[in-house]
């Protein structure tokens, strides 16, 4: 078919948007990796001929939107146009040029049709381990947190590079794991490449530039319509958060006028000292995704939707760190993003910003040792991904022990008590966490950790909003600190490796979300039927919305 | 069956009670307005049309068999019972933080289902069972009696009861069940480790709070029915179909109505099985489409593919994750917002976007002239010359072509500057991509390749989209049998008695506990037999095992079927090659050096079936007769063609003719593209086949 109409290229662009959902599917259901499988931890798209992103399957990782959508320039310039040959796969974990941090691997293998390279797959997911320090914060260089793989061909021509597999499984605590992860990636981008040339068998076309023009065009088109109707300006947002050792200044000023958007990060607190730090590609892509879900949540994410939006930072300030700077759990500070940009947006539009929320995942990784070591009794490792309440909405409350802007999913207790020696004691709302508001702040959680008996543990805490809450907004007040303690109250650092005795319980109390406008406007039906159950205590009800238990005792429930 | 054997097969859905009589060898069919009050009066009512009808006396049925939305309804429109929910001091919270993710990426304003039963009603006893069974802390029975009596205070109409590794040892939640029901003999009460003993607390929970929540309101409903039928005579028993496809007494249904929650859609697989089997087919696509959703299912070697947990009630778009999971026996079925009625419109960065909201029978797409305005996919499809204005439904329902025209030129062809043929056209091609995409993801997810299986497309709407689905997922066979519009009720007639009991049990296979293991299935297929023999007595019945196993740190599991009923005592070796098959064809290879465990048993026992006869098959044949023609749009041509019109009944076995083609009749109409041919088969069928060396 040589005129492709309209509707043509609607429905090549749906299909396309099936084709990396099938990528994903397939990476997800043969990853090792637990954060891919049970968390969703992984990215997959298509890309044209000049690298630019064409589609992305919507996966539970906002970080990885315009992170892996930079990454396929670098691979063509690294590897050169010149040496892309079919049965070629490229990989790195470079945290500048893929995803932020060195767990995630990014495979890039490009497409060809009739002999004529058209495009390329990419696929990146979160590795089990890359050796190193292992999964925390603690490291003062990358060169600490594990194996760093520069953009290399994985595979040449279709012959995998033997001496690349027998480097990574030297390196690596899982070796069968984390290789087979590599194969899943490579995988995952042949079955998406064949639908694709399934796709233009069906449509009888011989490249995908019309198709990518179409798409990048009518998104860029519509991004920039929405960011148009913005009032033009500056906006200017700071926020405090805990660190690692230190507090940390993020300070954003969104520029808005002639129809872009510029959200600039001058004024941000310098590096840190530990892994903390986030390089600009994931700066990037959370801030970018704080402002789409406010500004433009429809239009699909690719290279135009996201080309309207401007995001820089001065060099190595913590959101710009550049190499060698430790980037381990670059998410604990990228995932605060959203709360900043929103923040600033909220001073540019009334009522689309909610409030500030936990926003960091409380990710736990612990190592369960025996007391004994000669007991022969088997050490593990348990992974745990746990969120706490997310700010208010301007017409809703807040999300309770929900994740955002990571869209992550936490694991059953019952199947991590069956990974590792471990007893959860307790994991339920924390109530009256919730910022009060017109619009309540979601509630955090608390969650409470056991070695069973003969072993003792210790986790990597990676904990953020203990010294600095979620604020509310527009008279909303801020939710409750997060509390890290032993079970008889002795307190623990929010960042770090650190040990628990046995017998002893590890204590968390995520934090809670923000509140939204003045309490004392809260519907009081709402404030009785949060009384009813439990999401505030009696005191607050008094204290913060002004509630009069007099007229409570009917049962109009 | 007997061919003197009276059956009657009911199913109720949301708009219509669809009754099959099977009588003497032959079938008659009805539908009924569904009576939301009273749904048993409108089942007596079709039951005794139908029997009118073939001149039946109803006092002569030997058996009724009844499936039903009625328990989905009841959770999404959350019309349950007073609730109490018990579980462990610590997750009170399980039910309502769910996975703790966001379904909708990108809505700053996205609500969540609320649980069932609000945190007020869910109440917590400090105990608790650890990983492995053994109690890390002792039910405390001065806190039951406590529990107790403030249950009885609250005057709750039904208590479920949860608590954490209930799986693996259930005598807390049994105690607490005892001291309940001793205080209170009428209340009902549900137990996870009865309702639906596996890992994972989050499913089990939601899974007994689902049971215990519909619980009373069925019970009621099947008791009325009960004697409903019996006031008109009707004496037969009644059998209800659960969500694996299989029957059971009512008596289990009225204790464990969970398990009802997919029966309709379960019998449209059924359905689907019986001609894959007689027209032996392997690898078969069931294809449903009415007027709001289409489910999609794989059947293979005449089995539905059935899973271990489904998400009911999902409140958003149907998307993922925004319902309620629960764990129970159930056909495995996507369902997609698609179908005659879905509405077109036009998004924010003016794309053509299909469904989920929907036109429903009222008022219906904009040619059903009464009052609709948007465009629905039958409007689209009738402007594409698919469907005869003067004959759809029979004639009882005229179509208006200049209101459909209206619909998709006001909404749509101006929007977009298009002429109002292509704006229809780009309708109808939406929907078939969204229904085709969904299969096509779905057979990935079980790691087959679509290409190789053959559609069997049934409901209102299947036959006018499946052959251009086909053309879209490479399909090159499709059958639409006879009696489609009430599918589910026929496919109920075609269920065998069976139950499923399963077991959490969490194991390495090198360590595998043979003896323990083998006692336990032992006991399940004690367990799924005796709900076998109360619906139809000792009869020869069919066992088969399945091991849910994993690689030690994966997160799902995959169900391995064992060939034999118990494990060998040298039962790693044997299991380990049966998993690695099965991995191996789910996912391209296995991987060597990890650990496999084993985290779920179940027993399915199920009654033996007849033989189902095979069919005889025409492949080509006879040119039919005739010369009436009509012009179509034809998708894949992207050009309309002039289209042979032949009604159905002309197409007797071995009748043929090449596409493009309409095949009419009162229920519905077939599309053949310029691609298919199309031959009558021996049942009743049409046989559709892509023709050899077409040129796109």
């Amino acid at each position: 078919m040589s005129d492709m109409s309209e509707i043509d290229f609607q429905i090549m662009w749906s299909r396309l948007i099936s084709v990396v959902e099938e990528q994903a599917t397939t990476l997800i259901r043969t990853a090792f990796s637990t954060s891919v499988r049970e968390a969703g931890d992984l990215s997959a798209g298509l890309f044209d001929l000049r690298g630019r992103m064409m589609v992305q399957a919507v996966t539970g990782t906002p970080g990885h939107v315009n992170a892996m959508a930079e990454s396929v320039g670098h691979f063509v310039e690294a590897i050169g146009p010149d040496n892309i040959e079919a049965g070629d796969v490229y990989l790195t974990n470079d945290p500048w040029k893929g995803t932020g941090h060195l767990h995630d691997i990014t495979v890039v293998s490009p497409s060809f049709r009739n002999g004529r390279h058209i495009g390329f797959f990419a696929a990146t997911a979160h590795v089990v381990d890359i050796g190193g320090r292992g999964f925390g914060p603690d490291a003062n260089e990358v060169f600490e947190e594990g194996l760093q793989i520069p953009i290399m061909k994985f595979a040449h021509a279709g012959v995998v590079s033997r001496d690349l597999i027998r480097i990574v499984r030297a390196n690596v605590r899982e070796p069968d794991q984390v290789v087979g992860d590599l194969y899943s990636l490579a995988a995952c981008n042949d079955a998406g490449d064949r639908r694709l040339q399934a796709m233009l068998d069906e449509f009888d076309v011989s490249d995908i530039e019309p198709l990518s023009d179409f798409i990048i065009d009518t998104s860029r088109e519509a991004t920039r319509k929405r960011i148009a109707e913005l009032p033009e300006g500056e906006f200017k947002y700071t926020m405090s958060v805990d660190g690692y050792d230190v507090p940390i200044e993020l300070v954003v000023n969104l520029i808005i006028g002639g129809g872009k958007l510029v959200a600039d990060f001058s004024g941000t607190s310098g590096l840190s000292k530990f892994g903390i730090n986030v390089p600009m590609v994931y700066t990037r892509a959370y801030a970018c995704y704080g402002l789409k879900c406010a500004i433009a949540p429809d239009v699909p994410n690719n290279a135009g939707s996201l080309e309207a939006f401007s995001i820089t930072a001065p060099a190595n300030c913590i959101l710009n760190a550049e190499r060698p700077a430790p980037v381990s759990v670059r998410h604990v500070t990228g995932q605060l993003l959203p709360d900043v940009v929103l923040g600033a947006l909220n001073r540019c539009v009334e009522d689309v910003a909610p409030a500030e929320g936990s926003s960091s995942l409380w990710n736990v990784q612990i190592s369960a040792r025996p007391i004994d070591p000669s007991s022969g009794l088997p050490t593990a490792e348990v992974l745990m991904f746990n969120s706490g309440g997310t700010g208010a909405r301007p017409r809703c409350d807040g999300l309770s022990a929900t994740a955002f802007p990571s869209g992550v999913s936490t694991m059953s207790v019952e199947a991590t008590e069956h990974v590792g020696p471990i007893v959860v004691w307790r994991k339920d709302l924390r109530e009256g966490s919730g910022g009060a508001g017109k619009q309540r702040g979601g509630l955090g959680q608390n969650i409470e950790f056991e070695a069973r008996k003969g072993y003792r543990f210790s986790f990597d805490a990676m904990f953020e909003r203990i010294e600095h809450p979620a604020r509310g907004r527009n008279g909303g007040a801020e939710g409750a600190a997060g509390v890290v303690c032993l079970s008889d109250g002795t307190p623990l650092r929010g960042k770090g490796r650190q040990h628990v005795p046995e017998g002893a319980r590890l204590v968390l109390r995520l934090p809670g979300g923000g509140g939204y406008g003045q309490p004392k406007e809260r519907d009081p039906e709402s404030v009785r039927a949060d009384l009813q159950a439990g999401y505030i205590l009696s005191e607050q009800a008094h204290a913060d919305y002004n509630y009069q238990e007099l007229n409570d005792l009917g049962d109009s429930q | 069956m007997n061919d003197a054997v009276t059956r009657v097969g009911v199913d109720i859905g949301g708009t219509f009670t669809d009754v099959v009589l099977e009588s003497a060898g032959s079938m008659t069919t009805c539908k009924v307005l569904t009576n939301y009050a009273h749904p048993e009066n409108a089942i007596l009512e079709g039951i005794q049309e139908v029997c009118a009808r073939a001149n039946v006396d109803p006092g002569s049925i030997n058996q009724v068999i009844h499936g039903t939305t009625l328990v989905t309804n009841a959770l999404i429109e959350r019309r349950g019972a007073k609730l109490a929910f018990v579980t462990t001091e610590g997750f009170r919270d399980v039910v309502e933080m769910r996975t703790e993710n966001r379904f909708e990426q990108y809505d700053l304003n996205l609500m969540l289902p609320q649980p069932l039963v609000a945190r007020q009603h869910r109440y917590t006893l400090n105990e608790r069972v650890a990983a492995d069974g053994s109690v890390l802390l002792a039910l405390d029975d001065d806190e039951v009696s406590a529990l107790v009596d403030t249950i009885l205070r609250e005057g709750y109409d039904a208590v479920a009861i949860g608590f954490m590794h209930a799986y693996a040892n259930p005598e807390h939640e049994q105690r607490v069940e005892a001291a309940l029901q001793a205080a209170a003999p009428d209340l009902f009460i549900s137990i996870s480790s009865v309702v639906s003993p596996q890992m994972r607390e989050l499913p089990r929970f939601n899974t007994v709070i689902a049971n215990a929540y519909v619980r009373p309101q069925i019970a009621s409903y099947l008791g009325r029915l009960v004697d409903t039928l019996r006031g008109a005579d009707i004496l037969a028993p009644v059998f209800m179909v659960h969500s694996g496809g299989g029957l059971i007494s009512l008596e289990t249904a009225s204790s464990e109505p969970v398990r009802l929650l997919e029966s309709g859609p379960a019998g449209g697989a059924i359905y689907a099985a019986d001609f894959a089997l007689s027209h032996d087919l392997n690898q078969v696509l069931s294809f449903d489409m009415g007027g709001t959703t289409a489910k999609i299912c794989l059947v293979e070697s005449g089995k539905p593919k059935v899973a271990t947990t489904f998400e009911v009630a999902r409140t958003y778009r149907f998307k993922k994750g925004s319902g309620m999971t629960v764990s129970t026996p159930v056909v495995e079925m996507v369902e997609i917002g698609a179908g005659g009625g879905s509405l077109a419109h036009i998004d924010s960065i003016g794309q053509i976007r299909v469904g989920p909201q929907s036109a429903g029978s009222e008022p219906g797409p904009a040619c059903y002239q009464r009052g609709g305005t948007k465009p629905a996919v039958t409007d689209a499809n009738l402007l594409l010359g698919r469907l005869d204005p003067d004959n759809f439904a029979g004639g009882a329902i005229p179509l208006s072509v200049s209101d459909s025209s209206l619909a998709i030129d006001s909404h749509l062809a101006h929007e977009l500057n298009m002429e109002t043929p292509m704006a229809a056209f780009g309708v109808t091609e939406m929907v078939d991509e969204n229904m085709a995409n969904a299969a096509r993801v779905h057979a990935v997810e079980n790691g087959k390749d679509i290409e190789h299986f053959t559609m069997i497309a049934f409901g209102g709407g299947a036959p006018l989209h499946a052959c251009r689905l086909c053309e879209k997922l490479g399909i090159r066979a499709l059958i639409i049998p006879p009696g489609a519009g009430v599918g589910s009720a026929i496919g109920f007639l075609k269920a065998p008695f069976s139950y499923e009991a399963s077991q959490g049990l969490f194991q390495r296979l090198n360590s595998l506990n043979v003896d323990f293991v083998n006692e336990t299935l032992e006991r399940l297929e004690g367990e799924a037999a005796g709900f076998v023999a109360k619906g139809i007595g000792n009869i020869e019945t069919t066992t088969a095992v399945t091991a849910h196993m994993r690689y030690a740190g994966q997160g799902s599991e995959i169900a391995v079927v064992l060939p034999q009923s118990r494990v060998s005592n040298d039962g790693e070796a044997p299991l380990k090659a049966l998993f690695e098959s099965c991995y191996q064809e789910l996912f391209g290879r296995v991987i060597e050096g990890l650990a496999i465990e084993v985290t779920n048993w179940s027993v399915t026992v199920a009654s033996v079936l007849a033989e189902v006869e095979k069919t005889e098959r025409y492949f080509d044949g006879q040119s039919a007769e005739g010369s009436a023609s009509r012009p179509i749009y034809d998708a894949g041509k992207r050009d309309w063609v002039d289209a042979r019109e032949i009604e159905r009944k002309k197409l007797m076995p071995g009748i043929h003719l090449d596409g493009p083609a309409v095949v009419t009749e009162a229920e519905t109409t077939t599309i053949v593209t310029s691609a298919f041919t199309v031959t009558g088969q021996g049942d009743g069928s049409l046989l559709l086949q892509r023709k050899e060396a077409t040129t796109s």
